[in-house]
Order: C-alpha cells, then structure tokens, then sequence
C-alpha cells in the first residue's frame, strides 16, 4: 500500500493517518479478513467503507434480492433490482475497489446448510490469516448487519463455536434508533448471555402506530450506524483508540449511551461457558503479558521521562485491567433476572426466560416423553390425512 | 398473556409443554425434542378436530428440520387456504421458527420478504419466556393462527386476494 501522496493513489489520504500519527500501522489494513452477514441498508454501507478503506478481504452473506422498496436506503441502486444483494454488492465493490478479495455466499445461514456453509466459509484456510489467538476462524472479524434476532443467534452461535470475535449492529423498527456492540467469546456477554439491549426511542410506545406494516427504514440512521459499526472495526483491527464495548444512538434526542456487558456463567448457550472457562483459564498467563507491557510501558516512559505521558495512554482501554478496581459506570452482568442497572436510555428488547412454576406443573401440562419417533410422525400423518 | 383473544389463550393453555432443550445440531437430543414436537402437535390437531376448528396439516422432512403443510381460514363461508413452510433454525428453540406462507408473498405489509409473516411485538417475548416449553405447535396457535384471523379477511376485503373455486365446497382437509 503505497503512501505516496499523489492524485493517483486512492490510499495516500488513509495513509497519511500515519504520517498525523493516529494510526501507526494503517497498511495492515490489507492483511484483514471481514465477514459480513446481512448486505441490507447497514451492512451494505459498511461493505463499501471497508471497501474503500482498503480491507484485504470480504465474505458477504444474504439470501435477498435487492427490491425498488430498498431505494429509501444507500448503496443499491434501482438497476440492481431484482439481483442476489450479494451478486450487486460484488458489481458495485469491485468497481470501486479492485484490490479487495470479495467472496459472496447467497445463503440462509438460520437454516441447518446455510449454517453449515457459513462455518465452512469461516474457517476456511486462508494465506492472509493471521495469528488470531487460538481460535479456529479464518477471519479477523465478523459484523452482524442483520435485522432480526433470529438471525444475530445464530451468528452468535457460530462465533462462540469458534471463539470469533464479532459486532453486533442494529437498528430499530421505528428507525430511530440504533446500536453497535462488541461481542468476544468469553470475555464479553454472548448475544444470548441476557436479553439483547436497544437503546428506547424516547417515543411512547402506547403512541407508537405499528399497524399495517413490519418496519421503517432511514438512510441516516442506518448510515450513522454502518459508520459506528466501521469506525468501531478499524479501531479494533488497527488497535488505536477506545474500541467501544456498547454504543447505542438515539435520534430523536442525540444520545449515544454506553456500557460493558459481562459474560453469564448460566448462560444458555453451551460454547458461551466453554468460551468462558476457556478466558478464565487463561488468565495466569493474561496477568503475566500485562504485567510485562506495564514494565515495557514503564520502561519506556523512564526513557522519555522529559517528555510529558502522551495524550493516547489515558484513552488506551488494554491499560485498563478489568479484574481489578471497581467496575467501571455502566458495566452490566448479563445474568439472569435483568432487574440489575442499566444506564438511562437503555432497556431490554425481550424477556429473560421464565423458570417454570413446578407448583403449577400437572399431569397434563408436559407431553411425556415415550414411544417411538415413526410411530409418532405416522400418527401425525394419520391426522394430516383426513 | 396480553395481546392474544380468548379463545387463543384457553386453547393455547391446553397444547401440552414440551421439556428437551434441543435443536437440529444437538443429534440424540433432537430425536427427543422431535417425539415431544410430534406429541404437542397431535393433541392439538385432536383438540382443534374434536372443537370442529381444524386448520392446518404439517409434516417434518426425513431429519425433522424443515416442515411443509397448508394451512387455511374461512372468511364468509368461503375458504381460503395457502401453503405453509417453515425451517427449524439452529438456534432452535432458543428462537422460533419464522413461518412462510410462500403464495402471499408480496401481497400484504405484515409480512417480511420471502413469504414470512410478520409477527405482533407480543410473540416473541412470549416465546422468550416460555423457552423451551413452546414447540412449534404453540408457534402456530399464537402466531400463524392470529395472523391469519387479522390479515384474510383484510386481504380478500381489499381484493387482493380472490376465492378459488375448487376450494369452495369443501369442508375440511385439503
Ligand atoms: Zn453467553
């Protein structure tokens, strides 16, 4: 990646990052693989910045088609009607950015073989995989850009499988709001460690008129969220700044809300706790690296002990050792019972699980579980049948 | 239980609790939660055939993960029925499976692309709570039989769709 600052070198004004030194290793930007998973008004656009930021690779996931009724929103345009989102979205990167490896996979990734090809695509071998710290991924980072809960747990599922660090990024039905959420397996809640957060709207929900369609859309809200969900991703990908554990927005009112979410030790997910025991075990040797950067960092400040501690160090979270001291404002077990704080403008999109009332459990009210599985379907059949 | 009418509720109430925790990728497991599926749905097709309230038929492929029936409602002594369709998604019952109606597909706002139908802000909370007690057949008495009660009459008093013929004069089963 040339740094060269001449009007022919689409990298040279990134490149200069480096030069104002706010990243120091921007052409490392070409080693990275991203997954993104849902190419609709969100992903779409992040595709494009990630495009034109020079990322190395792409894996772009749907199952739509790109209709006139998605017009409202970026990137697609009407010609495109009609085409896979993916097949579009490849015609249209390609054009911007050559550079960029662009894989699309035009699949259902809640069903049972999409789920299976999405893993597969994921940890594929790859040459331009790095050392990702054990996990099992060919990717660097994953970004869900879907629109429904059934869909992010599943790319849930699939990161806690693998031990993937992904972001999570949503906006809501009412198009006012939004949210993007950094998720690593073990370390972080899971998206089913607690229900999942959104930031309220601020509009009464009993003035909220839901009837006669699904949801609306905005460009600029979905377009502020791609832009966070990016700017999050390079941050994250490049190591400068605070990479943001819980960032909610809210149009109506300006208010992006923050927080940290802590992994649930009930989780319901199973490679959730295998994930969490895994962070817990390694955690001698976490000490000892933080220990040893402290003594670098220490080192390097008696060295340019005239020099004042640079600005950037009260901003660096890997300074921050999250086991010790008093949590910070806003941190929030994902555990059962959601009675626990949560920041203003925050709340809880659904309800944690009941525990069934075993007073209330009756003869009748649990099938009892007997008999042969043909036997059953021929009986269901039986009654299909007349 | 708000959101839901009366008859929703009480017939709900009596669709039998399912107890295995169990989705397509979980193998012995799965057969478990399959013989549990199998028998919530036949006592509810037994309960709607006994009330004269019959409306659906469904049917699992060989491994139980994607489902195919018809389902059909009766605006003014007319009957209109559609193809139902629906995949258990691996994350199942952690969240429910999104029911198709593949023949309405672009024909009315409540319903989401590729056929699946749109649900009230109630339902999924609802199922939430209820995990892993719900099956499918509780995902068709609160979803898709709503659904269907609000959006028919809607769409056949618009035109948008039309009575057939041949589905006029008979009674029950497809
Ligand atoms: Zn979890």
């Amino acid at each position: 990646m040339s740094a060269e600052v001449v009007d022919s070198n689409p990298y040279s004004r990134l490149m200069a990052l480096k030069r104002m030194g706010i990243v120091n290793n921007y052409e490392e930007i070409r080693s990275f693989s991203v997954a993104i998973v849902g190419i609709g008004g969100v992903g779409s656009v992040a595709a494009e910045m990630l495009t034109r930021c020079g990322i190395g690779r792409l894996l772009l996931y749907d199952y739509d088609t790109v209709e006139l009724a998605n017009m409202n929103r970026l990137f697609f345009r009407p010609e495109q009607a009609g085409m896979t989102k993916t097949d579009a979205a490849v015609q249209t990167l390609v054009g911007i950015n050559p550079d960029v490896d662009l894989e699309s996979y035009t699949i259902n990734i809640t069903t049972v073989d999409g789920f299976k090809t999405f893993i597969e695509s994921l940890t594929r071998d790859n040459k331009r995989k790095r050392n990702t710290g054990g996990s099992k991924s060919g990717v660097d980072l994953v970004l869900s850009c879907v629109d429904n809960y059934e869909a992010r747990m599943v790319v849930n599922q699939a990161c806690n499988e693998l031990g993937q660090t992904w972001m999570e990024s949503g906006v809501s039905e009412d198009a006012v709001s939004g949210h993007i959420q950094l998720l690593i397996p073990g370390e972080t809640a899971c998206f089913a460690c607690a229900p999942p957060l959104v930031v309220a709207s601020g509009v009464d929900e009993r003035t909220l008129k839901r009837e006669g369609v699904c949801a609306a859309s905005l460009p600029t809200t979905m377009g502020i969220v791609a832009g966070l969900l990016v700017q999050n991703s390079l941050k994250y990908l490049l190591q400068f700044g605070q990479v943001s554990k819980y960032l909610g927005y809210s149009a109506l009112k300006d208010f992006f809300p923050t927080m940290e979410l802590r992994p649930n030790p009930q989780c319901a997910n199973l490679a959730c706790r295998q994930r969490q025991g895994e962070y817990e075990a390694a955690k001698p040797a976490r000490d000892l690296a933080a220990r040893a950067k402290a003594d670098a960092d220490a080192a390097e400040a008696a060295l340019a002990s005239k020099v004042p501690v640079h600005d950037e160090n009260e901003w660096n979270i890997s300074l921050v050792d999250d086991d010790e001291g008093v949590a910070p404002l806003g941190v929030v077990a994902g555990q059962q019972g959601s009675a626990g704080y949560l920041p203003e403008g925050l709340l809880r999109e659904l309800p944690d699980a009941e525990v069934f009332d075993e007073s209330a459990r009756t003869e009748e009210a649990f099938v009892k579980p007997e008999g042969d599985l043909d036997d059953l379907q021929k009986q269901l059949e039986a009654l299909n049948a007349f | 239980m708000e959101g839901w009418d009366v008859n929703t509720k009480s017939t709900v109430a009596k669709i039998p609790l399912l107890t295995t925790r169990a989705g397509p990728r979980d193998g012995e497991l799965w057969t478990q939660r399959r013989k549990e599926e199998f028998m919530a749905l036949i006592k509810y097709m037994e309960m709607n055939k006994a009330k004269d309230s019959d409306w659906f038929r469904i049917a699992p492929n060989a491994d139980g993960t994607k489902w195919k029936g018809k389902c059909w409602y009766v605006h003014n002594l007319l009957k209109y029925e559609f193809d139902l369709q629906f995949d258990i998604p691996v994350t199942y019952p952690a969240t429910a499976p999104e029911l198709e109606l593949p023949e309405l597909d672009g024909k009315t706002a409540k319903m989401y692309r590729g056929g699946k139908i749109c649900l009230t802000i109630h339902f999924k909370p609802l199922w939430a709570k209820n995990c892993p007690r719900f099956g499918i057949a509780h995902a068709l008495c609160l979803g898709l039989g709503p659904w269907l009660a609000a959006e028919v009459p809607h769409l056949v008093d618009t035109g948008v769709i039309q009575h057939k013929e041949k589905q006029s004069q008979s009674s029950s089963g497809p």
